[in-house]
């Protein structure tokens, strides 16, 4: 199997404002939000980060699409350092998650355009793709009506297309039900098998066990900001159900603490 | 490189130009507004200052002195004579609004009084009561045509010597400068102001929800997980935002252009025409340009740094106000520096220069030095606005 990302060390910290440390609960100023964190994830697998809110699994996704930058450790993505080269690793990636939006004033036809050229797709391949793309989640049919105008199921299917425009090889999913009403979930989770059955990587983040067993061939399970295990789906379950192995590890790591 | 900055110059100029209401709102609307209230402001002034001009008015004279009764018959052609003594009673009347009438009083024997009259004797001078009502345009009209005729009497009776008198219409102004450059340095103190007031609203229609709105409405962060570098973005953020503030601007311009002429009808008498060759337009032009991108550029800064659109224009007001005091700087002082170094300064530099095209001293090193120092400032503000693009505190900070 062929490494396609390896994340080496990777670790963030947040500086925490006087209201944060309310909501956390904290006197604290610093939070570590990921530790030294190392995995890797091979070509043409999907990937899970299983973990509960606040365990930096979105911080990871983020470092990992360049938006943050590691306080320190690195990650290579596909021969690109996410530290050296943010502008090649995002050339690699698509990268979705619920708080990129569109401009509502745009139509998908618009936006669908507009984000190749800036990913620098060919003309006759943007057209092509978009008509691929735009069948496939029945986006055709509103491909002129603006973004404000559309449903939110549509709207959240034309994020999914909008962030695959350049037909990424890596594609970093923060969440990819979060949100989603069912009929929209299950087409977004059928694709995403369809792409790994095309040799595409999937890197997403949930906290939703049935999921990961659905979908991921890997999985990591993040709590605190430390990997604590990491393997394919039947080495971290050891026999148990996700779920079941995911609360032992659990009260091992926090001993007991809820 | 330049394609990335063509292509996000070109979805914003697609966004802007799409909403007819935002074209509406910050093109059309500025200059309209203007034109509309410039030219409703000229009217109503017009109509006050031309209201009663021809209307007839009683002028009540009592005692008329002989010496003065043909010039005072010939001062005023609206106006009808009636020599009559008068009571207090006959004064109220004046209260009525609606009546033309002057009632104008001269002690006896006037004429007798002001030749005996001895101004170092301490006592008091006789005196004309003219009783009037200034809110009555036709009364005040008269009113001051009478009091003009009297004062002109008086200096005629005390002649010793005259200050710049015009003996012929051919004879040489004691002015030394022409009606046109009076109407010059009227421009030159007031536009450049008004030039860059406009372009800052036009900056200000735009450019907060063009940075700020994107922050606020998560849209800013789909771009920046594209392949495209931050300072393409920034570079053609404000240009783009530089051009729309420009075609606002402009449109203002025009309103004001075109209005002006109706607002100081009637006005002075110096001649405050546009009296500008092509040079000056293209150097007004090309400081206009430099100074919305300059504009434009801090605009952008300080609308990336704010959370919101709101944030934004707090944000952005006290650098209006340092706006406003560059744009009051011609109005205090007189004539425009020569140092280079003044046109350095970024915003008082065009103030500067726009005052000196306006006053027809364009300085070309002047214009040389503001350009480049303001393309200058815009490249610092790309480079700023790049690392804010960079900052996940400022683009993702809560």
């Amino acid at each position: 199997m062929e490494e396609i990302l390896r994340v080496e060390g990777l670790s963030k910290t947040f500086t925490l404002s006087k209201k944060q440390q309310q909501i956390e609960r904290t006197t604290q100023r610093k939070k570590v939000a990921v530790d030294n964190l190392r995995f890797t994830a091979n070509r043409g697998e999907i990937f899970g980060l299983l973990g509960p809110n606040g365990a930096g699994k979105t911080t990871t996704l983020r470092m990992l699409s360049t938006l943050i930058k590691p306080d320190s450790g690195d990650a290579i993505l596909d021969g690109c350092s996410v530290v050296g080269d943010p502008e090649g690793v995002r050339a690699k990636i698509g990268f979705l998650t619920s708080e990129l939006k569109l401009e509502e004033f745009f139509t998908p036809n618009y936006l669908f355009d507009f984000f190749s050229r800036l990913h620098q797709v060919p003309e006759d391949v943007v057209r092509i793709r978009k008509e691929q793309m735009f069948t496939r989640f029945g986006i055709d049919k509103f491909a002129e009506v603006k973004v404000k105008n559309l449903s939110t199921g549509m709207k959240q299917k034309l994020s999914l297309v909008i962030s695959l425009v350049h037909n990424p090889e890596v594609i970093i999913f923060d969440e990819p039900t979060n949100g989603l009403d069912v009929l929209t979930a299950r087409t977004v989770t059928d694709y995403l098998q369809e792409l790994r059955d095309e040799g595409k990587t999937i890197i997403l983040s949930t906290h939703i066990f049935s999921l990961v067993e659905r979908l991921c061939d890997r999985v990591g399970i993040i709590i605190d900001g430390h990997l604590t295990h990491c393997g394919t789906l039947a080495e971290v379950c050891d026999g148990m159900t996700l779920e079941d192995r995911f609360f032992e590890i659990y009260k091992e790591v926090k001993g007991g603490e809820q | 490189m330049k394609s990335n900055t063509l292509t996000i110059i070109k979805k914003e100029f697609a966004r802007f130009f799409g909403d007819r209401s935002l074209v509406f709102t910050s093109v059309i609307m500025p200059g309209l507004l203007i034109y509309l209230i410039y030219s409703l402001m000229g009217d109503g002034i017009g109509r006050i200052i031309s209201e009663g001009a021809d209307e007839m008015v009683t002028l009540r004279v009592e005692n008329m002195p002989p010496s003065l009764a043909a010039t005072i018959e010939s001062a005023d052609s609206a106006v009808t004579i009636v020599e009559m003594p008068f009571v207090d009673e006959d004064v109220d009347l004046l209260e009525d609004k609606e009546l033309n009438m002057v009632l104008m009083r001269f002690p006896e024997e006037f004429d007798s009084m002001v030749a005996t009259y001895d101004p170092s004797s301490g006592a008091l001078a006789p005196n004309v009561e003219i009783y009037h009502n200034s809110t009555n345009n036709a009364s005040e009209r008269v009113y001051q045509t009478l009091q003009a005729t009297l004062t002109l009497y008086e200096d005629q009776m005390s002649n010793r010597f005259d200050v710049n008198r015009i003996d012929s219409e051919e004879q040489r102004s004691y002015d030394a400068a022409t009606e046109e450059e009076i109407g010059a340095m009227i421009w030159s103190k007031l536009l450049p102001m008004l030039i860059v007031m406009m372009l800052f609203s036009g900056t200000m229609a735009i450019a907060p929800s063009a940075i700020a709105g994107e922050k606020e409405r998560g849209t800013i962060a789909t771009l920046l997980v594209t392949p495209m570098r931050r300072n393409e973005l920034a570079l053609g953020k404000i240009v783009s935002l530089s051009s729309m503030a420009l075609l606002s601007g402009i449109s203002s311009f025009i309103g004001i252009a075109l209005s002006l002429p109706k607002m100081i009808q009637g006005g002075d008498e110096v001649n405050i025409g546009f009296n500008y060759g092509f040079n000056d337009y293209v150097a007004l032009l090309l400081v206009i340009f430099a100074t919305v991108l300059v504009m434009a550029s801090v605009v952008s800064l300080l609308s990336a740094l704010a959370k919101d659109v709101k944030n934004a224009g707090t944000l952005i007001t006290p650098f209006m106000l340092v706006i406003m005091m560059c744009g009051l700087l011609p109005m205090l002082q007189s004539g425009v520096s020569e140092n280079p170094a003044v046109y350095c300064i970024p915003f008082y530099n065009s103030i500067e220069v726009m005052a000196g095209v306006l006053n027809h001293e364009v300085n070309w090193t002047s214009i040389v030095v503001t350009i480049v120092a303001n393309l200058a400032y815009t490249g610092i503000a790309v480079w700023g606005l790049t690392r804010m693009f960079n900052s996940e505190k400022i683009m993702f900070g809560k």
